[in-house]
This record gives C-alpha cells, structure tokens and sequence, in this order.
C-alpha cells in the first residue's frame, strides 16, 4: 500500500515538473533568432494567410506575440543576474544587430602650424599652474582672465619711453597693441582651418602688414587694378608708374585664318609624335632617374657593407640636420636619414651633363 | 558638418559644451525621434503621432505646427530640421486623397536622409481607447518581429532594421526583469505589417522562468507599405561604419576549439623543487643549524650561476 502511493506520488510529481514546463515551453518549426542587447526576436516562421484570415485577427496576433514573447523572455532568464538595491538585474549581452550611426566617427582633429613645427623640432607642451603668486597684491591668483596675476593692462600710470613722442597716449598703444596681437591670433586660426580644408586663402602680399615691402605693395596695386568689373582695362597708369613684375604669362593664340604653312609644321609634327609611339625623351626627367638609380645601388651596397654597425642611425641623423640648415627650411621634412654627401655629389653630376 | 562650424568660435563655455555635445561622438547616444505633421492631416494621424510620441518620450520631439513639406519630394527642410533639434529619426504624419493617412518612418545619416519608408493606416486604435493599465514612460520595450517578409524582402528588411531603431530605445548594460513589461509585436502577413503593442505579465509557472501573459495596450496600427527611399549600398555600408578605436583588438595566441574552449599556452616559470614539501615524518625534519646551513648553501650556488 505504501510503495504505492510512493508511486503514484512520484509520477504525479513528475507530472506536475512536466505541466510546469509545458506553461513556458513554446514549440516552434525553425528557431526565433535572437539579439538579447536589443531585447529582440525575429520569428521566421511563416504565417499562413489562411490561418490567419479564418480566426479573429486581435487573438490570433496576440497568441502569436505570446509564445514569441515567451521563448525571448525564457532567453533572457537564462542570462546571469545580480541583485541591485533590491532589484533583480539581468546583464545584457552588447547588441548584435549592426544598425548605422547617427553621425560618421570623429576625425582626428588636423595638426596646427605650430603642432606641426613642434613635432618636428620634439617641443612638448608643458603643463603651466593654474595659480601664480602676484608680488603686488601678495596673493595667489589665476595666470589667466579676469582678476589675473600681474596683470599688465590695470596699471594707472605708465612711463612715457624717452625715445617715445611724449604727446603719443600710452594706454591707447598699449590697448591698440593688444587688439592687434588678438587680430593676429584669430587670423592664424582662421589660416589654419583654411590648410586643413585645403582653401586657398589671399596670398602674403595683398593681406594687410605693419610694415609691407616695395615688392608687395606693388603687386598689391596690380592686383587692386585688375579688381575692376572690366579687369583693369580702363584703369589709367599712375605716372613713373613702371610694370610689375612676375605678372604671369598672357596666353596668346594664333590667328585662325593666316599662316598656312606653320599650321601645317605644327600638324605634322603632332602626326610623327603621335606616329612613332615613343615617348618623348625629357633629358631631365631621365637625368633624375638615372641618378636616383645609382644614389640608390649605392645605398644598397652601402647597407649590406655596413648592416651590423649599430651607431648608424644616430650619424645619418647628425648628417641630415647639418644638410637642412644648409639648404634653408625648404626641404626641413624630407632630412631625416637623407645623405648630406649625395645631395652634394648630385649637383655636381648635374653640372657635368 | 559644414565648413562654417569650424570657423565660427564658440564664445562661451556654455555654447562651446552645447556644440561638443552635438559632435559626433566615438560611442553614440539615443537616436532622438522628431515626430512632425505634414500640411493637413487627419484626426487618426495626429493621434496615431501623439501615441508614437508617448512610446518613445524622453527622447523624442514632438513638433505642435503644420510643417508643409513632402519629404519624398524634397528632404532638404526635415534635413533642416534634423541638424535643428539634433535628432536622427523623424516621424511624418499626413493626409491626402492619394494617400490617406499616411505616416513617414524615416531616419538621417550625417543630416542627410537615409531611409524612408511610407506607411498607411488601414485600422488604428488609440492608446487611450483602450481600457488597459500602461506601461510607465520611458520603458525599454521588447521588439518581436513575426512573419518571413521580414527575412526575405529587402524592403521589409529596411523596415525592420528601421522599426528596431526606432523603438529600441537606449542600450543599456543590464535590465531589471520585473521591469520587462512592454512588448512591441510586428506582424508581416497577407501584404499588411500589423503593429501591436502589449503590456507583458508575469506569471507564476511553477519554475524560476515565469509564464507571460499578455494585455493590449495600444496602440495597435494595421499598415500598409507604400513608397519607400532606401539608401544606396555604399551610403547604408559606410553609415555602419565603425571607428577603428571600438573595434576589439584581436588577442593573439588563443584558439578555440568546436566546443567553445578556449585554448591557450600558460607560461609559469620554475618551479624550486628543492623547497617542494612531500611528507612531514619526524625524521625528515631539519634541525635549526641544518636550515641555516643550507640557506648559505643555497645562497653561494645562486651565486655561481649568476657568474656563469
């Protein structure tokens, strides 16, 4: 009698664990694809139209978001969970879904003049206090903005220069001086916002100077000349007025009715160049090559000679330096490692041809 | 972004923090919905918006006026709008006689127009229509996506991805799992898209996963596909573009194997045998002179093989 009703127990236990599972089994012809990061399930079973269209619509879709529903929530029970201030929380996986940005990934922000100049001459920035002690007022204050440190600008008196016009108002130069020291500064950001987009912005000689050369205030003229709505044509010139120079070349073209027999050289040429497919020979271009070449084998053969050799580098340095001030700071970038000897030997080569 | 953003300087910390929120960012935030009316709409549209707008609240912008624009036309004033109030997603309701109740799910890439895909209602009961309890604001749904249109067609597909990143709201690391009671359910059948919402129950089951029931919550839409303005394949590639700083670094020197171990080379370094301990017997044991002798010993070889 006992080991009976053991029995029966046990099988209406094992009946009851099953009932409680089938509440949350759903049973599906091709799995839910899941993204548990976005708390999503994508069901691509096929819903028959039919099946659809015979039972009631609200119930058959709400059956249907039911057992979806049911396997993404037993999906995200699966997940570890941690209790926080009473709450019991789920860790979410990342999102899978590759889904696009809002805006496209930040660029790099372009190097200024001035980072571009201290990375080249290895000048690191230097973190300067936020506080400065002010001998006058006997305290700490700030390096910068209102209520400064030594502040310059606030002084009641300034001392008129001996060499100085002494009806010149000093505080109006000092302000003056100032204005222009914030104009020059917002003009160098503005040029190096240009740089980095690659606009072209005025050249040297037509933006304004404290002090502009001969040169550039005579191109500065031509230019203001030729700024007219007819380019300059009905501009009078001034007297003793000379020509400027490095105007840039006008180009001119041939007749169209005239001289026959040039056109004809001029068109037969272009036949036999384009006729004989041989590129044409540039001396220079090929000069240049030749010599790349065997500055290059040079190297080469320099470099299986001498490969152990550990104080290399630093000696190719020192070369490279002494060559950039050399030659000025056209070609500062380009020394690294570049060979003070060939540059030489390379002139000198040129001259013989 | 413009050239002119660069130029202009931003004159305080207050709008230069304003402009730094609105750069584009390494790791993005909620795509903000802007949900705007067209020149006429009906009352179905205006509600159908009001609603959309209560699901997606806190990042959302509902705009109050008529706008008059046809963005299938001419994107360029949602583009303005976009860059206006800095959102990525826009919702536009209309009505005509071509096309009666009409909504406009779209969303921007770099303010400029992505994806658009049309909308009609064909049925729609209101959020407020409905009797039942709702979910409070701000709730991450649960989007469940049903029918094989949605794997097989790629317009359907581009509504869908589209759908998800309306609704999915913020990402976050973790959920409270009594809090999961919103279920955004997407029906493909028979031509329409059925959009259902419900407020999810949790049920005792007997184990520690709970039975769901559901109650509809509403807004229910019944829609169906109109026009669409998808983006070309290199636009919507470079759009998933991620920057290379988010992407993990592979670790070198691991594999794994069909069953998902992780196999890998431990590197440990010598092991001092002599100081290994077996047995502890009372004849083994060393006396106190021994102990330093030793340590001397052990000293002086240390030695030795340093001078090898």
């Amino acid at each position: 009698m006992a080991a009976c009703s053991v029995e029966a127990l046990l099988a209406k236990a094992e009946q009851e664990e099953a009932e409680k599972l089938k509440s949350i089994t759903v049973l599906k012809e091709l799995d839910l694809d899941f993204d548990i990061g976005n708390l999503l399930a994508c069901d691509k079973n096929r819903v028959e139209p039919r099946v659809f269209r015979e039972q009631k619509k609200d119930d058959f879709l709400r059956a249907l978001a039911r057992d979806n529903t049911q396997l993404l929530i037993n999906e995200i029970w699966k997940l570890p969970t941690e209790r926080v201030q009473e709450a019991i929380v789920a860790k979410l996986p990342d999102p899978a879904t590759p889904l696009p940005r809002e805006k496209p990934p930040p660029k790099p922000k372009p190097p200024t003049k001035w980072e571009e100049f201290a990375k080249l001459k290895g000048i690191q920035k230097k973190k300067k206090t936020n506080l400065v002690w002010d001998e006058t007022a006997k305290e700490w204050r700030r390096r910068w903005g209102y209520k400064r440190a030594n502040d310059g600008t606030k002084e009641w008196l300034i001392e008129v220069p001996e060499t100085a016009d002494p009806n010149e108002d000093q505080f109006a130069k000092r302000n003056k001086a100032k204005k222009e020291r914030v104009a020059k500064n917002e003009y160098n950001r503005l040029k190096n916002i240009a740089r980095a987009q690659k606009v072209k912005v005025p050249g040297v000689g037509l933006t304004p100077k404290a002090q502009q050369s001969k040169d550039e205030l005579s191109r500065a003229v031509s230019v203001a000349r030729t700024s007219t709505a007819s380019v300059g044509r009905f501009q009078d010139s001034l007297p003793k007025e000379k020509a400027p120079k490095n105007q840039g070349k006008k180009r001119k073209f041939d007749p169209l009715i005239g001289d026959f027999s040039n056109e004809k050289n001029k068109q037969l040429e272009l036949l036999k160049v384009m006729d004989s497919k041989k590129p044409k020979l540039d001396v220079t271009k090929a000069v240049n090559k030749q010599m790349r070449e065997e500055d290059r084998e040079e190297a080469t053969a320099k470099f299986k000679k001498g490969a152990g050799k550990k104080g290399r580098k630093g000696n190719m340095q020192g070369k490279g330096k002494g060559n950039m001030q050399g030659k000025g700071k056209g070609k500062g970038g380009k020394g690294k490692g570049g060979k003070a000897g060939g540059g030489n030997k390379r002139r000198g080569k040129v001259g013989k041809r | 972004m413009t050239q002119l953003d660069d130029v202009v300087k931003p004159k305080t910390k207050r709008s230069k923090r304003f402009l730094e929120g609105r750069a584009p960012k390494l790791v993005e935030e909620v795509k903000t919905a802007m949900i705007m009316k067209g020149g006429n709409t009906s009352q179905t549209v205006t509600q159908a918006l009001k609603d959309i707008y209560s699901l997606k609240k806190p990042h959302a912008v509902l705009y109050k006026k008529k706008n008059i624009t046809r963005p299938f036309e001419d994107s360029t004033s949602l583009e303005f709008f976009s860059k206006k109030t800095d959102c990525s997603l826009f919702l536009f309701g209309s009505h005509n006689k071509k096309r009666p109740n009409n909504l406009i799910f779209g969303r921007v890439f770099d303010f400029h127009v992505l994806d658009m895909v049309e909308l009609g209602i064909e049925k729609y009961v209101s959020l407020s229509d409905m009797k039942a309890s709702k979910c409070p604001e701000g709730t991450k749904p649960m989007l469940v996506f049903a029918g094989e249109a949605f794997n097989t067609d790629t317009e359907h597909k581009r509504l869908k991805s589209l759908l998800i990143d309306f609704f999915r709201g913020p990402t976050v690391p973790a959920v409270r799992l009594a809090g999961l009671e919103h279920v955004l359910h997407f029906t493909a059948v028979d031509g329409k898209i059925f959009m259902r919402s419900y407020k999810c129950l949790l049920k005792k089951s007997g184990c520690r996963t709970p039975r769901i029931e559901l109650e509809e919550m509403g807004p229910s839409l019944d829609f169906v596909l109109r026009r669409t303005h998808l983006a070309s394949d290199d636009l919507y590639k470079l759009a998933h573009r991620q920057p290379k700083a988010l992407k993990a670094k592979k670790k070198k020197n691991i594999s794994h194997n069909a069953f998902g171990t992780k196999f890998g080379r431990v590197h440990m370094q010598k092991q001092d045998l002599s100081k290994l301990r077996t047995r502890k017997m009372k004849g083994l044991r060393k006396r106190k002179s021994q102990v330093i002798a030793e340590e001397q010993g052990g000293q002086a070889a240390k030695v030795t093989k340093v001078d090898n």
